[in-house]
C-alpha cells in the first residue's frame, strides 16, 4: 500500500540546491558586472544617436516588460499603458522643470499648485510618476478589473483616451496641445535607463517566478479553477494591474525626460499598441521575449532607416520613399508571427541551468572518474509528452512507492535530486546490466 | 443536525431565473464518508458542488461545513477553509507544469506576503521550499513524480485527472468533491480510478462527495448514495438499496439495470 512509504528523504537534496543557488547568483553577479563595464565602455565611447536609441531600447524594455506581467503572466489584456505612462511623464516633467521654464512655456494658463511650488530631484520625480499611475491603475482597477478579455481591453484603451483628452484640455497643469518642452535630459544616459530597466526586469521576474507569483499564472490559465483552489483573485489581479502600471509610469517619465518634450499627442494608442507588438511577438509570458524584442524593436526601426532613403541595386533604382522602413519592418512582423505562433520565446525563458547543469556534471564525472555521457545514461527517463508510452498502467499498478527514486530525476533539478536516491537508482540499474 | 457532520445542505434551492435547477436539496455527510451523487444530465449535480465551493450563492437554503454557514461564501475562502473539488471538464492549468499546479494548490498555505516573496526574505525562501518538497511528495504518493515538469495539458487523459485530484489534494482538505472523474475512461481506467479514490480515503483524513455516471464505479466504492433528478432528491440509500427503487430505475438506470461489474 502507498501509504506505508516512510519519507525520510527529502526530494532536492538542500546542500544541491543552495550550491546550485550560489552558483546561479555567481553567473548573475558575473554578467551584471560585464553589463556594467558594457554601458560605461558604450557611454563614454558612442555619440549621441547611438546612445539615444540605447536609451529608447532601456525604456521599451520597462514597457514591455510591465506590460507582459499585466497582459503575459496574469492575462488581463489591457490597452491603458499609454495612459499611465502619460501620467508617469507628466508628474516627473512638472517635478524636474525648472522655475524659468515653467514662467516662460505656461501660456495659456499659469502652472497651478501645487507643480508651481513643487520640485524634485530626478530620481524622486520618476519614482512619483511611477507611483501616481499606480494610484490610478487602483482606481480604475476597481470597476474595470471585473471584466475578461476583450472588454478589458476597450475599458482600458478608454481610460487611455480619458487620459490623453483630459490632458488636452487642463492648460493649468498640462499646457495643453502645447505640451512640457526643456524637460531636463537626465534620462539620457546609459545608467539611468538601464538602471531602471534592470530594476524592473529584477523585480517583475521575482514576482512572476515565486510559488506566491504563480497566482498570476494560475488566473492567466483558468480564473476559476484559480479561485476555487484558493487564489485570492481580485488581489492579485490588482497587484499585477498596479505594478505593472507603477513601471509604465516610471517609462513614461524616463521617455518625457528622453525626449526632453511630451505633448497629448504622444500618448496616442499607437504608443501602447507597440508595445504590445513587442509583447506579442516577444512572447507572452517570457521576460526574456520582450526585453529581447524591445532592444530589436527600437534597433531595427532605426537600422531600416536608410531604406526609406532611395538606394540603387544595379540597375534595379528605388526611390526615396517615405514610410517603406515601417512596409519592410510589419513584413518581418508579419514573418515571425507566422513561424513563432507564440512569439519568438513563446513563454520561454533565460536561466543558466545549462550552464550549471554543465559545471555540476562535469565536477561530477571528474570526481567519480566518469565520463558525463555514461552519467547521462544511468540517470531515470522523464516523461516526454510526444511517447505517449503505456505507461499509465504501470504507474496506475500502485507499487510507486519504491520507485520513488527510480521516477526521480528530469531536466534542471535531476542534480538537484539526493544522492540516496541517485544511488538507488544507479543499484538497480547496475544490477540489472 | 448533530455537529459532526462535515457537510450539510440545508433546503438548498438554487434558480436561474425560470429553471430551478435545484429544489430543495437536503445532504449530511458525516466524517469520512464516501458518498455518490448520480442522477441523469442536468438533474443538476453540479450546480451542488458550485453551490457548496461558492462559485452560486443558493437561491434558498444554507450550507453548513464542519457546523459553519458558509452560505455564498467566496471560493478561493471556501478553499481556505477545507473545501477542495476537480472538475467535470478537466480544469488544470494546462501550459503550467504539473508540479506548478500542483503548487498553486499549495500555495494558499503561504503566510508570507507578496513583498517577501519579491525579496526572497529568508523567512519566505524556507516556506516556498517546503511546500515544493510536500509538492514533490504528493506528486510521489500518487504515482505522478515523473510528470512534474511535464505540461499538465500534454498529459494522458487519465492521468489529468489524478493531476487535478492531486491539485485538490494539496490544498489539504478535509471535505474532496469530485466531479465526473471516471468520465471518458476506459473500463480497465475507471477500475484504476476506484483503486485511486480508495487509497485516496484511506490515506488522507478525508470525506469525498463524488458525482459519477459511471455505475460500476459508484457501486463500487460509495457508501451512500443520493438520486436528483430534475432539482429533486428522488431517492438515498445504500448501492442495493438504490438499485432496487424503481423511481431511480425509470429516472436514471433504465429498466433491466443490473449492476453485474460487466458494464
Amino acid at each position: 500500500m502507498v501509504g506505508d512509504v516512510e519519507h525520510a528523504f527529502s526530494y532536492r537534496d538542500p546542500s544541491v540546491v543552495a550550491r546550485r543557488a550560489r552558483l546561479k547568483l555567481a553567473c548573475n553577479l558575473v554578467s551584471l558586472a560585464l553589463a556594467a563595464a558594457l554601458i560605461h565602455w558604450l557611454q563614454r565611447n558612442l555619440g549621441d544617436y547611438p546612445l539615444r536609441i540605447l536609451n529608447l531600447a532601456a525604456i521599451n524594455v520597462i514597457l514591455a516588460v510591465s506590460l507582459n506581467l499585466i497582459y503575459g503572466f496574469t492575462g488581463m489584456f489591457s490597452l491603458g499603458h499609454a495612459g499611465f505612462m502619460a501620467m508617469g511623464a507628466y508628474v516627473a516633467a512638472l517635478l524636474t522643470l525648472p522655475q524659468a521654464t515653467k514662467d516662460v512655456i505656461f501660456l495659456m494658463a499659469p502652472l497651478a499648485w501645487p507643480f508651481n511650488v513643487l520640485s524634485a530631484p530626478p530620481l524622486v520625480a520618476v519614482i512619483a510618476g511611477g507611483l501616481v499611475a499606480g494610484v490610478a491603475a487602483f482606481l480604475i482597477g476597481l470597476p474595470v478589473l471585473r471584466l475578461r478579455g476583450d472588454y478589458l481591453g476597450i475599458a482600458t484603451l478608454g481610460f487611455a483616451e480619458i487620459i490623453r483628452v483630459v490632458a488636452n484640455n487642463i492648460p493649468s497643469v498640462t499646457n495643453g496641445a502645447l505640451g512640457l518642452k526643456g524637460i531636463p535630459g537626465f534620462a539620457n544616459n546609459l545608467w539611468w535607463t538601464w538602471g531602471w530597466a534592470a530594476f524592473t526586469v529584477w523585480f517583475i521576474s521575482r514576482l512572476v517566478s515565486s510559488a506566491h507569483g504563480k497566482a498570476f499564472l494560475a488566473i492567466r490559465e483558468d480564473e476559476v479553477a484559480a479561485e476555487i483552489m484558493g487564489v485570492r483573485v481580485t488581489y492579485h489581479k490588482t497587484v499585477s494591474f498596479v505594478t505593472g502600471a507603477v513601471f509604465a509610469g516610471i517609462g513614461g517619465a524616463l521617455l518625457g525626460s528622453l525626449t526632453s518634450t511630451i505633448d497629448p499627442k504622444t500618448f496616442g494608442f499607437m504608443l501602447t499598441f507597440n508595445i504590445l507588438i513587442i509583447v506579442v511577438a516577444g512572447g507572452l509570458g517570457s521576460i526574456t521575449g520582450s526585453i529581447v524584442t524591445a532592444l530589436l524593436y527600437t534597433v531595427l526601426l532605426e537600422a531600416l532607416r536608410p531604406i526609406e532613403a532611395g538606394w540603387r541595386l544595379g540597375p534595379l533604382v528605388v526611390p526615396e520613399i517615405p514610410g517603406l522602413r515601417m512596409v519592410v519592418f510589419s513584413l518581418v512582423l508579419l514573418v515571425i508571427i507566422l513561424f513563432y505562433q507564440r512569439g519568438l520565446f513563446g513563454g520561454r525563458e533565460f536561466s543558466w541551468d545549462w550552464l550549471v547543469n554543465r559545471l555540476e556534471r562535469r565536477a561530477r564525472a571528474t570526481t567519480r572518474g566518469e565520463t558525463p555521457s555514461a552519467l547521462r545514461a544511468r540517470q531515470p527517463e522523464p516523461y516526454r509528452p510526444s511517447t505517449r508510452a503505456d505507461t499509465r498502467d504501470k504507474s496506475m499498478s500502485h507499487g510507486m512507492g519504491q520507485a520513488a527514486s527510480g521516477q526521480g530525476g528530469t531536466n534542471d533539478d535531476r542534480d538537484a535530486l539526493t544522492d540516496e536516491a541517485g544511488r538507488d537508482a544507479s543499484g538497480q540499474q547496475s544490477k540489472l546490466t | 443536525m448533530a455537529a459532526t457532520d462535515v457537510l450539510r445542505l440545508d433546503h438548498v434551492t438554487m434558480r436561474f431565473g425560470g429553471l430551478v435547477a435545484v429544489s430543495d436539496c437536503n445532504l449530511a455527510l458525516t466524517r469520512g464518508e464516501l458518498v455518490g451523487l448520480i442522477g441523469p444530465n442536468g438533474a443538476g449535480k453540479t450546480t451542488v458542488f458550485n453551490v457548496i465551493t461558492g462559485v452560486y450563492r443558493p437561491t434558498q437554503g444554507h450550507v453548513f461545513f464542519e457546523g459553519r454557514d458558509i452560505t455564498g461564501m467566496r471560493p478561493d475562502l471556501v478553499c481556505a477553509l477545507g473545501i477542495a473539488r476537480t472538475f467535470q471538464n478537466i480544469r488544470l492549468m494546462k501550459s503550467l507544469s504539473v508540479v506548478d499546479n500542483v503548487l498553486i494548490g499549495h500555495r494558499c498555505h503561504l503566510r508570507s506576503s507578496l513583498a517577501a516573496a519579491v525579496l526572497r526574505l529568508p523567512g519566505y525562501v524556507r516556506e516556498e521550499n517546503l511546500l515544493y518538497e510536500e509538492s514533490l511528495r504528493l506528486l510521489d504518493d500518487l504515482g505522478l513524480l515523473r510528470y512534474k515538469d511535464a505540461p499538465a495539458g500534454s498529459l494522458p487523459y487519465g492521468e489529468q485527472r489524478r493531476v487535478e485530484i492531486a491539485r485538490a489534494l494539496a490544498t489539504r482538505p478535509r471535505l474532496l468533491l469530485l466531479d465526473e472523474p471516471a468520465a471518458g475512461m476506459n473500463p480497465n481506467e475507471s477500475q484504476a480510478l476506484v483503486r485511486f479514490i480508495r487509497d485516496v480515503l484511506a490515506r488522507f483524513d478525508l470525506t469525498i462527495l463524488l458525482i459519477e455516471h459511471d455505475m460500476s464505479v459508484i457501486m463500487e466504492v460509495c457508501d451512500r448514495i443520493m438520486v436528483l433528478d430534475h432539482g429533486e432528491t428522488i431517492a438515498e440509500g445504500t448501492s442495493a438499496e438504490i438499485q432496487a427503487n424503481p423511481r431511480v430505475i425509470e429516472a436514471y438506470l433504465g429498466v433491466g439495470y443490473k449492476h453485474a461489474g460487466n458494464y
